[in-house]
């Protein structure tokens, strides 16, 4: 059993167990905090930065991200306090101007009230990208595959297959299409053929034994098989039909 | 060499070696350190050894080629010993006359001597010179007394008597207790107190602990830990050895950039003479402590001089930090206990082991102990390596030690701490050096660059310059360093160009208290302090630039104008030739010349040529 210990989240009382997160309590405690590069199934990451939360402790206080500071006895926490407010207003106010134009992060920075940023206009890019690095990670924790990386630094950073070219190493899963908040990587299934431009990649599709449908790439199910030494027939069939 | 297996094997050693030195014999201690090195003292070093060779003089006179002495302004810089004669800006065709006159016949060559360009006085003594009158030399003192390669040069000076000591007569308990009561703070930048960092590595869970040297000296400007580990590598491992002792720590690495490719041979040369004699490798000195040093190179990633991104460059990955809730104390390389110091804090504990904490917490003021290398550039007369004590003043630093503006024009203000750290006014120039007070003002004490500026120097200009290193250096991880500093260095191109919005420095403010209060790292904690400082001691530039699209130093091209002022030019005609564009025409001797504004592309050449001050900015 995990010790139990006792902080406050905006003024309220709760118990939690040690080790875990100020972003995990908050949400088994039904108090929201708004993420981008968040995701319960991988490492946190800590980039996005709005989950900051303004922490006390020993009469001094200062902002920390949520997703990544472990609680502790008798921890203060305020997820809206003016300064995490006026700090998040300016991380979205940086974001749409990174993405200006993309929905997902129209509609997330109204919520916060930020209509436009205070940037002039003609500065402003139309990234659809927000560098959360989800696929990337998805990619190498969820699948195990490690197809993408981050590449180059500072404003230059973009999410890459490597040296650009066809991402060998990929599957097809679709994985960072589906955990993509912006919706940025665009995968395509045409009859038999699956295309994910982004990575430069076509797979041949499977077709289902039983009812005729394609239903996953060869070279994912062949990645599935091999990884749970299954039979060699037992995608021959999709789940569906099975 | 034997391997030495007990302390008092190193004292026999160290005494044989003393002996076998004679100390009246002369030796000619070159700098082929960076700075020299680029002066070309490889083939003065070379011209010494054929000219000693041409008149027999092998067995009566040594020639060492050593580390940096710091007045690189001054290079190629020699010493000759015993005497201690200093001769600068050296050159190939003075080796004859110093072998002749200096070694032979003791007479002193004038005119190598350091003039003071405000007094006229001559020295002939090294210590005797202004800028190292001042200074208080602890770590720097022994680069032009040793040869960074010869073990034996480090041991006579009495180089690893701090780990005998510590491996015989110090329990681990006992060395970090000395560490943390002499108030050593990290000198990396971040002023942690070393001895706290220690303690939490030793006291932290795991069998495997490391100990890692910081030498990924990234700051424009800098290089005191270039200097070091170039010119006394063995004085940074003594110190690793120690420290690695008390932590409880049996492997450690030495991270350099591989830009620093003399300091990469230096400090392997250095690993293998001690493993060689035993004071590296299993059972040192039959303490039956072991330790081994690993060098590693670093790809240039200014990043990478951060502590987790550091240790991730060093397992392989890509170098970028990483939130530091769980301290590196605990998991830090490889998940496991790390301590990360500085090379100049490193070089630091030889010297407290030896003469004690009370000796160290004498030098410095009361929350920063010990003396700071510094790394004088810019618009100063004397620029260099200098090392003081805590709590000198910026005016002592920049007039004493610098010996004061170049060209005799006005201070405008002192950059300290490297791209993120700030301007210093001049009416700030009596404040005391030391780490909190540097903090104070907005500035920091960082690696240690100082970065001196005149009237000619446009603040907004270099806010811009540092935003600009800082956005592309950055590593992008985290929103608001990443887009904060991209935004702000569009801001400032706007301002520099005559562009700037009345609301413009308002919202670098904004951005840069959130850059400030949000980024996942110090690098981007601090990356706004170009910024804040400039429009905290120099608004009215700001102001200017937006409101009457004027320049007040001159400098941004957009907003300035050449001019030929006719009544004070001569009509020599020395501008017409180096103009890049032929914007400058000669009339006649006597008779002024004429710029046509339309060619101009305003590169100031003519400007910096004219000795008559007639050409104008505005």
């Amino acid at each position: 059993m995990k010790k139990l210990l006792n902080l406050t989240i905006d003024g309220r009382s709760l118990q939690a167990e040690e080790e875990k997160t100020i972003l995990e309590v908050a949400r088994d405690n039904g108090i929201d905090i708004p993420t981008l590069c968040y995701n319960e199934d991988l490492e946190p990451y800590g980039a996005c930065r709005l989950c900051l939360v303004e922490i006390s402790k020993n009469k001094r206080s200062r902002l920390v991200t949520s997703c990544l500071y472990p609680i502790e006895e008798g921890l203060v926490v305020k997820t809206n306090s003016d300064r995490v407010l006026t700090n998040r207003k300016m991380l979205m106010e940086l974001l749409l101007a990174r993405c200006s134009g993309v929905k997902v992060i129209e509609d997330m920075a109204r919520k916060m009230g930020v209509e436009k940023p205070s940037f002039r206009p003609q500065y402003l890019d139309h990234n659809e990208c927000i560098l959360c690095g989800l696929c990337v990670r998805a990619c190498a924790e969820v699948v195990g595959t490690s197809a993408l990386s981050l590449v180059n630094r500072g404003v230059n950073r973009e999410v890459a297959s490597p040296f650009l070219d066809t991402a060998s190493d990929c599957i097809g899963c679709g994985s960072c299409v589906y955990i993509c908040p912006t919706k940025c990587i665009k995968m395509e299934d045409s009859g038999d053929t699956r295309t994910i431009r982004n990575w430069k990649v076509n797979f041949k599709l499977k077709k289902c034994k039983t009812c005729g449908n394609y239903f996953a790439p060869e070279k994912q199910l062949e990645y599935i098989r091999t990884k749970l030494k299954l039979p060699k027939d037992f995608f021959d069939t999709c789940p569906n039909c099975k | 060499m034997v391997r030495l297996s007990s302390p008092q094997q190193l004292e026999g050693l160290r005494k044989s070696i003393v002996e076998r030195k004679d100390r009246s014999k002369p030796c000619i201690a070159l700098c082929v350190g960076t700075g020299c090195l680029a002066y070309g003292c490889t083939d003065i070093l070379n011209a010494f050894k054929n000219e000693v060779e041409k008149n027999s003089l092998q067995d009566k006179v040594d020639i060492r080629a050593t580390g940096c002495p710091g007045f690189c302004e001054r290079g190629a810089l020699l010493t000759i010993y015993p005497q201690g004669i200093f001769y600068q800006q050296v050159k190939m065709e003075d080796v004859p006359e110093i072998i002749s006159e200096t070694i032979l016949k003791g007479n002193i060559i004038e005119r190598l001597l350091y003039t003071d360009p405000n007094t006229g006085e001559r020295y002939t003594k090294e210590a005797d010179v202004p800028f190292y009158k001042r200074q208080q030399r602890l770590l720097l003192d022994s680069n032009n007394k040793i040869d960074p390669t010869s073990i034996e040069d480090y041991l006579a000076i009495g180089g690893y008597a701090a780990l005998a000591k510590a491996l015989s007569h110090m329990k681990p308990e006992q060395i970090i207790q000395e560490i943390k009561r002499s108030g050593l703070r990290g000198r990396g930048g971040g002023g942690f107190p070393t001895g706290a960092k220690w303690e939490s590595t030793r006291e932290a869970h795991g069998d495997i602990k490391y100990v890692i040297c910081n030498c990924d000296e990234g700051d424009p400007g800098a290089y005191m830990d270039r200097s070091l580990m170039e010119g006394n590598p063995h004085s940074v491992l003594d110190g690793m050895i120690i420290g690695a002792y008390a932590i409880g720590a049996n492997l450690g690495y030495v991270y350099i950039r591989h830009e620093y490719p003399m300091a990469v041979d230096n400090v392997t040369i250095a690993i293998k003479q001690a493993e060689e004699l035993g004071l590296l490798g299993e059972n040192i000195l039959g303490s039956g402590f072991g330790f081994k040093v690993k060098v590693s190179r670093g790809g240039g990633a200014f990043v990478c001089g951060e502590s987790t991104a550091l240790m991730a460059s060093l397992e392989g990955k890509v170098g970028e930090p990483r939130a530091k809730y769980i301290h590196t104390s605990e998991k830090g390389l490889y998940n496991r206990p790390s301590d990360l110091n500085n090379v100049e804090t490193w070089a630091n504990v030889p010297h407290i082991i030896l003469k004690g904490a009370d000796w160290f917490n004498k030098i410095g003021t009361k929350g920063s102990k010990g003396t700071k290398i510094f790394s004088l550039v810019g618009k100063v007369k004397n620029t260099g390596l200098v090392e003081v004590p805590m709590g000198m003043t910026l005016r002592e630093i920049v007039y004493d030690i610098g010996g004061g503006i170049l060209g005799g024009k006005k201070f405008k203000a002192v950059q300290t701490g490297g791209p993120s750290g700030g301007f210093i006014p001049e009416r700030l120039l009596d404040l005391p050096v030391d780490f909190d007070e540097l903090t104070r003002v907005g500035s920091m004490m960082g690696s240690g660059a100082m970065i001196v500026t005149d009237e000619n120097t446009c603040m907004v200009d270099m806010a811009k310059y540092f935003v600009g290193f800082l956005q592309e250096e950055a590593c992008g991880k985290c929103l608001p360093c990443r887009e904060g500093l991209k935004r702000m260095l569009e801001i400032l191109t706007d301002i520099t160009r005559g562009e700037g919005r009345k609301e413009d420095i308002e919202l670098l403010e904004r951005i840069a208290a959130t850059l400030k209060d949000t980024s996942l790292c110090a690098l981007g904690g601090t990356a706004a302090n170009p910024v804040l400082t400039t429009i905290r001691y120099f608004r009215d530039e700001y102001e200017a630039h937006i409101n009457e699209s004027r320049c007040p130093a001159g400098v941004c091209k957009e907003l300035i104008t050449y001019s030929i002022i006719d009544e004070k030019c001569p009509g020599c005609g020395l501008c017409v030739e180096p103009c890049p564009t032929k914007a400058i025409t000669f009339v006649a001797k006597k008779k002024p010349v004429i710029l046509n504004q339309e060619l101009c592309i305003k590169c100031g050449t003519c400007y910096d040529i004219c000795k008559m001050k007639a050409v104008g900015v505005k």
